[in-house]
């Protein structure tokens, strides 16, 4: 009995030791990190992964997918995880959390800001959670044609609801999230009382009830492409959209666009690790090098999503291909966040699936 | 009479055939088994795995093992006692070291919204509790005062159960254990699998009156000409699902070729454009586009097979060319319609990508929920659930079918 | 046989004028002409009267063109040129429905999803026939095919030859004066098609009804018709009873086509009275002159292999006489099928009834043939 279990273990080292040496270039030294794919990712490629592989030497397989966390459940139940970070939304990354879909993440690896400032204090509020460490901020605002409007411009989120005053066809993503606050907002609830209205059945009405008032002229939309893509053909007049997709039909394809930052409902993308990931330990080193203040501020160069450090936004610099100035286009520049409303990622993990239900039958009748 | 036959050297018949046929019945068996095996891991099985979801719901029991040992004996006419709330400390102390805390509640959350939160927030805070614990918990969350979370808990503690099914079609149990509507507002699911099967029937009609002709065309021509026509019609097979349903966008969105075309001509005026697409209609437009190839191919292997002479036998027999047709012609197509409305009628109930891109708010069918449920919020229960209900619609047709037409004329080309 | 031709001479006196209350031909092709491309006409000028009563034929190859003219009649193809009369009506412009013509078609074309009584009720119900009528006709209809029990059958549950009967029970039930048959009989095997052939003939008789049948099998037309118009090339070859198509062929291809025949080809070298002399590779032939275009000419010998005498003992009845080499003896039962070589031919054939008298006769030997000059016919090239 002793003999056997001397052996197997034994072998068992050896094994190891051998698949160390022989297998090192398709584990340890190589990473897979999975995220949303077009300028997202190409943003993330720039500013993480090719630094992080001169550093480190590991090679990053980049992977795109389509967000939820379907793929991730059936890795980690079929027992063959082959991702090991994934950049997911906020309730995703608690429910994937509260699933035991994700590795616990220890928030001391995280480096402190450049002027000593702990992690823990330099992120924004709730931007590192259990299982999550958030790397952006991205926020769903609304968007007009300026070519549209020739007298008054849109500028506040009652606009978007006044058919009168701004006719035309509005785009909405179909889902109650950011909807529901947007058409509370609009109703006059002050954004920081938005959740506790929303809370209470009555609240959950007035917002049905503000959304119906513009209903009849919704286009709904679904993918983050949609929204710009129907702006240009003229689909509609203005749409709620993600900012970064905004920003990126007007420096890159100049389209004649603006956005309204009041009442923009904002979120954070985050990178988690895939429980039993096949790469933990890089797969950590790896979060900790990409969300420190430099390279959070590098990632703003590329795309038009805020960095979740409070360090990082004096360090933002110009558009790396459009030479504009990043800094005034972010969620988080203090001129667009005076009325920010914070997704409350709590609410929605308890409310999603009801509130779902309520929306899809209040589209249908 | 009833003497066994035998061979010639006193062998039983039967089992000199058997024996002579053993072979040959050996080598059907293999033939088939690889299929067999392909189709039992590929269909089978994940079919009766996803049936299985449907009803079963280990979690409650498998991690609050201590609360539904109590309150099995729970009467639920109030709120249980001290004795309870002690056995959920534990589970929920327990549950939360070993991380399994979040699924129990995402699973009460499902079926009570907010539950979520009660169990989570609890959690933490049960371990540096000391008893009694009711009233720290009831301080803690008012919902655990509630006869309604309880009941929750009780009806979720075994591990096979209904709920799924119930909620698949818009009902739940009330505190007391009666089976209600859930509150109007609410209420998805049936509507959804009527306009479901609604959307079906109007694209299977359509593409009925759109392929018959076209059908009756193709068999009618020379091989020559009918050749290219398939080809046209076989065009759509060949392209991406995704490229076709953008090309309606395009043409259908109102700001697109169609509506441009008639503000252009001046049919419709530039204020009037008409919203074609991200509705009902437009799922129907783009569905019965995509599958008409499913209609038309089976038609027309059927009318291939009906010889010209019936018509021309109809008409010397005095009957108008009209009347031939809708009395000869159209009786002997009907393997084919069958086929074709049941071909198109199963693929439209379960169609999925299509109303997801050119749906918009009310052109959204079962399926997309189904994607939904198993993408997004990952209830994967309620997603088997419903797919289990479309599922024995699909048996229920075929038994229709067959009643009505035999399955043994199903002619699909 | 001879009362075949009996009754086959009566009905074309019958044609020719000899009745006197009706004697307009039921069905008159005028200068038909049809063509499906435009660049080769399928039917070349025809013309033919069909007289009532009569049984006339349509006999000749694939794509001879006597099915054109069928569809042509039935109104399924309109003619190209020319005009069909029925009952002295001009109906090209008439739609088939409205013909009142019945129809059997080559596979029956029964009604698949209807039972055999539906199919011979449906010309009367869309004729709108009152109920109790429409079942009386459909009885008596099956009582003429000898089908009485079988009406609640589908068609597929029926044999071969109870189809046929259906179908030309269907064709007749609405009591039509012309009934079209397109190969009925092609798809029976030969024993029932030999007992169909009857049955149809018998049924024709029995009503009065004029038909007009299309087929290829000659032994059929020869079996069923008053009158047979031989088909070839778009033109009506020849149109006679059976006995005169049979024994005094016009042309090479009738006789060629209708029955066996020896075809041998030579030169006219002379022209005498009735008779040419005809040079067959160097063997002097005398012939009946039927179709030549005189001395000269190249001309085809026709000879039926029954009219041939083997070696013959009164050698003066026959004008000619000619030695001849057995090739091959096929035993045929009531009858030995004989090829030999005569007149640098060898693929003459003789029938020689299987009497005693000619076991003599061995594959290898040599023979005398004798024919006479009547029995050979000189016809075109």
């Amino acid at each position: 009995m002793i003999n056997k279990l001397k052996l197997t273990t034994f072998a068992a080292a050896g094994v190891i030791a051998f698949g160390a040496m022989a297998a090192a270039p398709a584990n340890a030294d190589s990473l897979t990190v999975v995220s949303w794919g077009g300028a997202y990712t190409k943003s993330q490629v720039e500013a993480y992964h090719k630094p992080f592989t001169k550093k480190t030497g590991t090679e990053i397989l980049s992977e795109n997918y389509s967000g939820g966390l379907a793929e991730i459940k059936a890795q980690v139940e079929a027992g063959s995880v082959k991702w090991d970070v994934v950049d997911v939304e906020l309730s995703d990354a608690v429910r994937g959390c509260d699933e035991g879909l994700l590795e616990p993440i220890d928030a001391s690896i995280l480096p402190p800001a450049p002027d000593g400032t702990p992690a823990s204090k330099d992120f924004i509020d709730g931007a590192i959670t259990d299982c999550a460490v958030a790397s952006i901020v991205w926020s769903t605002i609304y968007s007009y044609d300026k070519s549209k409007f020739s007298g008054d411009k849109p500028s506040t989120i009652a606009d978007f609801f006044d058919l009168k005053k701004f006719p035309g066809k509005r785009g909405m993503r179909k889902t109650p999230k950011a909807n529901l606050e947007m058409a509370l907002a609009a109703d006059g609830v002050p954004t920081s009382e938005i959740y506790d209205v929303l809370a209470t059945d009555a609240g959950v009405d007035r917002a049905f009830k503000k959304l119906d008032s513009i209903k009849d002229s919704v286009v709904w939309w679904e993918a983050g492409a949609q929204p710009p893509q129907l702006l240009a053909d003229g689909e509609v007049a203005m749409t709620t959209a993600y900012n970064g997709r905004i920003f990126n039909a007007i420096a890159t394809e100049n389209k004649p666009f603006d956005i309204v930052w009041d009442a923009q409902v904002f979120d954070t993308d985050l990178f988690v690790v895939v429980k039993g990931a096949p790469n933990k330990k890089a797969a950590m080193d790896f979060i900790a090098f990409a969300t420190d203040t430099q390279r959070l501020a590098d990632q703003a160069a590329w795309i038009s999503y805020g960095p979740a450090r409070k360090s990082s936004a004096p360090l933002i610099g110009k558009h790396a291909e459009a030479g504009i100035e990043m800094g005034p286009h972010m969620p988080t520049a203090p001129e667009n966040f005076k009325t920010a409303i914070q997704n409350d990622f709590e609410f929605w993990a308890d409310r999603q699936d009801e509130l779902n239900n309520r929306f899809n039958s209040w589209l249908a009748n | 009479m009833s003497e066994q036959l035998t061979t010639v050297d006193g062998r039983p018949l039967k089992a000199a055939l058997a024996s002579a046929e053993r072979s040959k019945r050996i080598r059907a068996v293999l033939l088939v088994m690889p299929l067999f095996i392909f189709i039992f891991f590929s269909f089978l099985y994940p079919i009766a795995l996803m049936l299985y979801r449907s009803v079963e719901n280990p979690l409650i029991a498998q991690h609050m093992p201590e609360t539904v040992a109590v309150l099995e004996d729970w009467d639920g006419n109030e709120v249980p006692g001290e004795e309870a709330f002690a056995a959920l400390a534990k589970d929920l102390v327990v549950a939360r070291e070993s991380r399994e805390i979040g699924k129990v509640a995402t699973r009460l959350n499902f079926e009570t919204p907010g539950l979520r939160s009660v169990i989570t927030g609890s959690a933490r805070s049960a371990g540096k509790w000391e008893p009694p614990y009711k009233e720290k918990f009831i301080d803690r969350r008012k919902e655990w005062g509630e006869l309604a979370t309880w009941a929750t808990i009780k009806r979720l503690s075994p591990t096979i159960t209904s709920v799924n099914y119930l909620a698949a079609v818009d009902r739940q149990y009330s505190v007391d254990g009666e089976i209600q509507m859930i509150g109007e507002d609410y209420q998805i699911y049936v509507d959804l699998f009527l306009r479901t099967l609604w959307m079906s029937v109007v694209v299977t009609v359509s593409c009925l009156i759109l392929g018959f002709p076209i059908a009756y065309m193709l068999a009618s021509l020379p091989l020559r000409h009918s050749n290219l026509l398939m080809i046209l019609v076989l065009l759509p097979f060949w392209t991406s699902l995704l490229v076709r349903t953008t090309s309606w966008i395009v043409l259908l969105q109102t700001q697109g070729v169609l509506n441009d075309i008639m503000v252009w001509t001046g049919i419709i005026d530039d204020a009037q454009r008409i919203q074609l697409i991200f509705n009902a209609q437009g799922t129907v437009i783009a569905m019965t586009q995509i599958l008409l190839p499913f209609m038309v191919l089976p038609l027309y292997s059927v009318m291939k097979t009906i010889p010209p002479s019936y018509l021309r036998a109809a008409e010397s027999l005095g009957a108008h060319r009209f009347l031939a047709f809708w009395r000869i012609y159209v009786p002997n197509t009907l393997p084919g319609v069958g086929a074709g409305c049941l071909l198109v009628f199963i693929l439209a109930i379960g169609y999925y990508i299509t109303p997801a891109l050119v749906g918009g708010q009310d052109g959204q069918m079962i399926s997309n929920m189904i994607a939904f449920h198993m993408q997004k919020s990952l209830n994967w229960g309620l997603a088997a659930a419903l797919g289990g209900i479309l599922l024995v619609g699909v048996i229920i047709l075929y038994w229709l079918y067959n009643k009505l037409v035999g399955i043994d004329r199903l002619k699909l080309g | 046989m001879i009362a075949r031709i009996r009754a086959a001479h009566r009905v074309t006196g019958m044609a020719q004028g000899g009745m006197t209350e009706n004697n307009d031909p039921l069905v008159r092709f005028e200068s038909v002409q049809k063509s499906y491309d435009g660049e080769t006409l399928v039917v070349k000028d025809l013309n033919l009267d069909v007289a009532r009563g009569e049984f006339l034929t349509m006999l000749g190859p694939s794509g001879s063109g006597k099915t054109t003219c069928l569809m042509m009649l039935a109104g399924f193809e309109p003619a190209t040129h020319g005009e069909i009369y029925l009952d002295n009506a001009p109906i090209n412009n008439v739609p088939p429905h409205k013909r009142g013509i019945g129809m059997v078609f080559q596979n029956y074309a029964l009604f698949p999803h209807m039972t055999v009584a539906e199919n011979l009720a449906f010309p009367l119900e869309v004729r709108k026939a009152p109920k109790s009528e429409i079942e009386a006709r459909v009885k008596k209809a099956l009582d003429m095919v000898q089908l009485g029990t079988f009406g609640n059958r589908r068609p597929a549950q029926l044999s071969g030859g109870q189809q046929q009967r259906v179908a030309v029970a269907r064709a007749l039930v609405f009591d039509p004066v012309l009934v079209l048959m397109d190969e009925p009989l092609g798809a029976l095997d030969k024993q029932l098609r030999e007992q169909m052939q009857y049955e149809i003939k018998h049924i024709h008789e029995n009503l009065g009804v004029t038909v007009v049948y299309v087929t290829h099998d000659q032994s059929e037309a020869l079996t069923m018709s008053n009158r047979v118009a031989v088909f070839n090339d778009g033109v009506i070859q020849q149109l006679a009873p059976p006995d005169v198509l049979y024994e005094r062929p016009d042309n090479a291809f009738v006789a060629q086509f209708i029955g066996e025949n020896n075809t041998l080809v030579g030169d006219i070298k002379e022209v005498n009275g009735d008779n040419v002399t005809v040079d067959v590779n160097g063997s002097i032939i005398t012939a009946l002159n039927v179709n030549t275009e005189g001395v000269g000419s190249k001309t085809t010998l026709s000879i039926r292999p029954e009219r041939v005498a083997v070696n013959p003992s009164n050698e003066g009845d026959y004008q000619n006489v000619f030695k001849a080499k057995v090739e091959e003896l096929i035993y045929l039962g009531d009858h030995i099928r004989t090829r030999a070589s005569v007149c640098g031919d060898d693929e003459f054939v003789v029938k020689i009834a299987n009497a005693s008298a000619l076991a003599a006769i061995n594959e290898g030997t040599e023979v005398t043939f004798g024919w006479k000059a009547e029995d050979c016919r000189a016809l075109d090239a």
